[in-house]
């Protein structure tokens, strides 16, 4: 954890920390804490009187149908993102990884919407949805299907979906193709000796070997889908039509920024503490385990 | 088991030609080790015999059986590579049962197999292992028990040993060699270590730029190399390698210190004065009292049983020799055994053997 | 050879077809993929090259049009006007995006070496309570904690303020973690030459330390840059005043509930904007990009 051979000094050190400390403290522990200690608060409709709680505002959510609503929106929403954004990164990398020409012109084409803001990829998918100006809206309508994501729930979900799996490709892309990369070429070969076809080897030893990254970038896409999306949903749907794309972290904004509802917001903050925690828990322990393969 | 035949086997990486038409012919159940300095090629025509790499010209037949075109799945061939190559998320069993279940071979069977190549190798007690529990020796055996289950026409080997240590080296250099000889498996084993390609080799092919600097037994090509470059190559220490001209009608050469070797097999065709390279090993440089020729050690090298000496000649000429017992002193006088002489053209490198 | 078995020359033909499928499936497969990605993006550089009406009437440009100059004139001085705000021209949003991305990178960066050197490089009391104080950030992020954040920036008066909008998000445990992993690297021969030559730990930092660090935190810069370059909720929140909008934030708010009052030609020219640099800075530093991407995640 340490080096044998460090510099003296007791008040050095502490200064060099001080920059990140302070900010870590003011902005991190302290709003953190503040979350935690309004949760169990409650204010009047006037923000007058505020009293103690405790856990109401926590067993207020989970019977609270548009709670709820938000919760398996979430659910749906991430896994949907999660299986679309890593089955074709995945199947991109497996492609971009063989010898063909042009490798490395598909592999920059392949990588650089990752520089692409959530919310921007909104905007640029609204140009292609848009039931009025839209590429594939207008299409949709020349062939009768009845399109419009700001009226129809299904349809909102769908585009939040495909905006939000569309840009984080790239970032699994980038993953899978390092992971490809580190499975030593002889174990290609001793399978293709062995007389495996190339499906066969890649769902006998490609895939397996590649499961420890497929395994964190599943942790990310859900973390990615849990918070970083909430641009796209802002950007695109508000959370509508009806709610009907409303996921946890949306629900948070708009209770806490838009209906002042201070205890519950902050009660819903927690719950998604509560969560990231889990899931970088999960993750390290993952990565332990990993070291030994 | 099968016959392997390499015929004008070319390989070129872009402008880089890396083999220069190679042919071989391996009879069924013959062990040939493919030797020769890194980069010479060795390693390219194992992979084109596999099917990894497909050559630029040339054939190889398996069984008489034109197999260039196809797939290493369909040559029904099992291969040990460097770095053994083990999959690292199945256990020891599953490594071996591997090509089995592909072929749909039965469960009991496939079993029976593994069992079998299992108690060959002594790694009976490892089936249930991963390979990451196993050390480097453990792991060359599970490489060899995988290629034996598949019962195949054809061995590989690329450089297995290379990665184990001294002595386990040692080892099982001798056990693949029992191992081959009791499977009669038609092998090809490719090394850089001269010492492995003599002990395991029924004949040797020594690489040297692209090409079959020679093929033959150990023993022909450690007594008669076909030219410098191998007899250099093979044999510890190195054969010395002394610049030197015909003399007598081609029947001696005089060195370039003024001393007159005399051939004991027979006089050389080429003409008078024509540039020769005399090859002696120092294991045939004797010390000798009164006619030989005068070094002076610069390090003597005590092997216990005998002395390895390097030294200048009196013209300027490096020269090791090899003599039993222990011997230390400032300046030998060494004599060769001309029984043990190679000569050599100096401008082509090639052998000359008496006319 | 003419003597070849028949089942040779099948297993060759079927090898050969197998292999020219799959390679014109492999093309066809990265060019699909290729084109889902690019789509959007010709989409839009189109539509920013044409007039309000053509867009507006559905005609959907799939060519370049003629008002490109235009366009791009005015969204750079004029801007387009939208839901909640009047116009604000695109150059002012860019440089605010600018500010804020440089303001994050070179803040996350700095402070992050500054603690890392102290973490691996003293030994101190209750040095590794505050790695792991650092280190607990990793799971507090921005989003979960927004309105007791909005409210501690309230009670210290920096809302609309650049300062508001970037000191918060300069704290990074990612980049904490990354130097101290790579610290660890350094040989303890170095720190002990540096002793024999009387050098201390500040001259060490700056003469051993940064320079080894230079492919790390341009590693660092580019993954950071995009980073800060693509924040939205915090602007959001935190920025009301037109001369600090930024143009993730100011490109959203150019687009109307309504279809008629869209200007959508400068909408296209502005995302155009807002997209270029940081796509630059990925395909021109692609190497650290993916290296930092990497090793960041690890």
């Amino acid at each position: 954890m340490r080096k044998k051979v460090i510099f003296r000094g007791v008040a050095l050190p502490y200064l060099l920390l001080a920059p990140q400390l302070v900010i870590t403290a003011i902005f991190f522990f302290w709003p953190a804490g503040m979350a935690i200690w309004q949760s169990t608060l409650r204010q009047d409709a006037f923000g007058l009187r505020t009293e103690f709680v405790a856990l109401e505002n926590f067993l207020d959510l989970f019977s609270d149908p548009l709670y709820l609503n938000a919760a398996w929106n979430t659910v749906l929403f991430s896994s949907a993102v999660a299986a679309l954004a890593l089955g074709a990164a995945l199947f991109l990398a497996v492609q971009a990884d063989k010898h063909i020409r042009g490798a490395g012109l598909y592999k920059t084409m392949l990588i650089w919407p990752y520089a692409v803001a959530p919310a921007l990829a909104a905007v640029l998918w609204l140009f292609i949805f848009h039931p009025s100006i839209g590429l594939v809206g207008r299409g949709f309508a020349a062939i009768g299907i009845d399109w419009d994501y700001r009226l129809n729930g299904g349809q909102a979900m769908t585009m939040v979906i495909v905006a939000a799996a569309w840009k984080q490709v790239s970032y699994n892309f980038i993953f899978f193709l390092a992971g490809l990369q580190s499975i030593p070429t002889s174990v290609l070969e001793a399978a293709a000796i062995d007389g495996a076809r190339p499906m066969r080897r890649f769902w006998t030893v490609v895939f397996p070997l590649l499961s420890p990254t497929a395994f964190f970038l599943l942790v990310v896409n859900l973390v990615y889908a849990f918070f970083d999306t909430f641009g796209i949903i802002h950007a695109l749907t508000r959370g509508g039509p009806g709610n009907a794309t409303e996921t946890l972290i949306y629900k948070v904004y708009v209770d806490g920024v838009q209906n002042l509802n201070l205890g519950s917001s902050a009660a819903q903050s927690v719950i998604l503490m509560v969560i990231v925690i889990a899931l970088t828990a999960v993750q390290f322990r993952f990565i332990e385990r990993r070291v030994h393969y | 088991m099968a016959s392997l035949d390499i015929q004008g086997v070319q390989k070129s990486f872009g402008a880089t030609r890396v083999l220069h038409g190679i042919d071989l012919a391996i009879a069924d159940g013959e062990m040939i080790v493919v030797v020769g300095a890194s980069g010479c090629g060795k390693s390219t025509l194992l992979r084109i015999v596999a099917g990894l790499e497909t050559p630029s010209a040339g054939k190889v037949l398996i069984e008489g059986r034109d197999v260039t075109p196809l797939e290493p799945a369909d040559r029904d061939i099992a291969m040990v590579f460097q770095t053994y190559a083990l999959y690292p998320h199945m256990s020891v069993f599953d490594n071996m049962a591997y090509g089995l279940k592909i072929r749909g071979l039965p469960k009991a069977e496939i079993a029976a197999r593994v069992q079998e190549a299992a108690d060959l190798l002594s790694i009976g007690q490892l089936l249930q292992r991963k390979p990451r529990q196993l050390s480097g020796g453990q792991r060359q055996r599970v490489a060899m028990g995988r290629a034996i289950v598949r019962h195949p026409k054809l061995f590989l080997f690329d450089e297995p040993l290379s990665n184990l240590d001294a002595k386990l080296r040692v080892q099982m250099r001798a056990e693949i060699r029992r191992l081959q000889k009791r499977l009669k498996v038609t092998s090809l084993f490719v090394t850089h270590d001269q010492v492995e390609a003599m002990t395991l080799g029924d004949r040797l092919v020594v690489m040297h730029e692209g090409r079959a600097a020679q093929v033959g037994t150990p023993m022909e090509v450690w007594s008669r190399p076909a030219d410098t470059y191998v007899a250099s190559f093979i044999g510890s220490p190195a054969m010395n390698l002394l610049p030197a001209t015909l003399a007598e009608g081609g029947a001696a050469a005089r060195l370039a210190g003024g001393a007159l070797w005399r051939f004991a097999d027979g006089p050389r065709a080429g003409g008078e004065g024509m540039a020769v390279t005399l090859g002696i090993r120092p294991e045939h440089m004797l010390p000798d009292g009164a006619e030989g020729l005068a070094l002076s050690v610069e390090l003597a090298e005590p092997m216990g049983s005998e002395t390895v000496l390097h030294g200048i000649l009196p013209d300027g000429t490096a020269l090791t020799a090899r003599v039993p017992g222990v011997l230390a002193a400032e300046r030998v006088t060494l004599a060769p055994d001309l029984a043990a002489l190679h000569v050599f053209d100096a401008a082509s490198g090639r052998r000359i053997d008496p006319a | 050879m003419s003597g070849a078995a028949p089942d040779v020359e099948a297993l060759a033909a079927a090898s050969r077809r197998r292999k020219a499928r799959e390679r014109f499936l492999t093309h066809l497969a990265l060019i699909l993929g290729v084109a889902v990605f690019a789509l959007p993006i010709w989409i839009t550089l189109m539509g920013s090259t044409h007039d309000t009406d053509t867009i507006g009437r559905g005609d959907v440009p799939l060519l370049p049009g003629t008002e490109a100059l235009n366009n791009y004139a005015r969204a750079w001085a004029e801007g387009g006007g939208g839901r909640n705000t009047f116009a604000v021209p695109a150059s002012t949003m860019l440089f605010n995006s600018l500010v804020m991305a440089l303001l994050i990178t070179v803040g996350k960066i700095t402070i992050s070496l500054l603690s890392a050197f102290a973490v691996v490089f003293f030994a101190f009391p209750f040095r590794m309570a505050f790695f792991w104080m650092i280190f607990i950030t990793l799971m507090l992020p921005v989003e979960v904690r927004i309105i007791p954040t909005f409210q501690v920036m309230t009670d210290l008066g920096l809302i609309d303020t650049m300062t508001g909008l970037t000191l918060p998000l300069i704290a990074s445990a990612t980049a904490t973690l990354l130097f101290r992993q790579f610290f660890l690297t350094i040989p303890d021969e170095y720190v002990e030459a540096a002793k024999v030559d009387g050098a201390g730990p500040l001259r060490f930092f700056k003469d051993v330390v940064l320079p080894l660090s230079a492919t790390n935190i341009s590693a660092l810069f580019v993954i950071l840059f995009i980073y800060g370059w693509n924040q939205y909720l915090w602007p959001l929140l935190m920025v009301s005043s037109r001369d600090l909008e930024t143009v993730i934030v100011g490109l959203t708010k150019m687009i109307g509930n309504g279809d008629t009052q869209n200007q959508w030609n400068l909408i296209m020219t502005t995302a155009v904007f807002a997209l270029l640099p940081p796509v630059a800075v990925v395909v021109l530093m692609q190497r650290w990009f993916i290296k930092g991407l990497t090793e960041t995640e690890k």
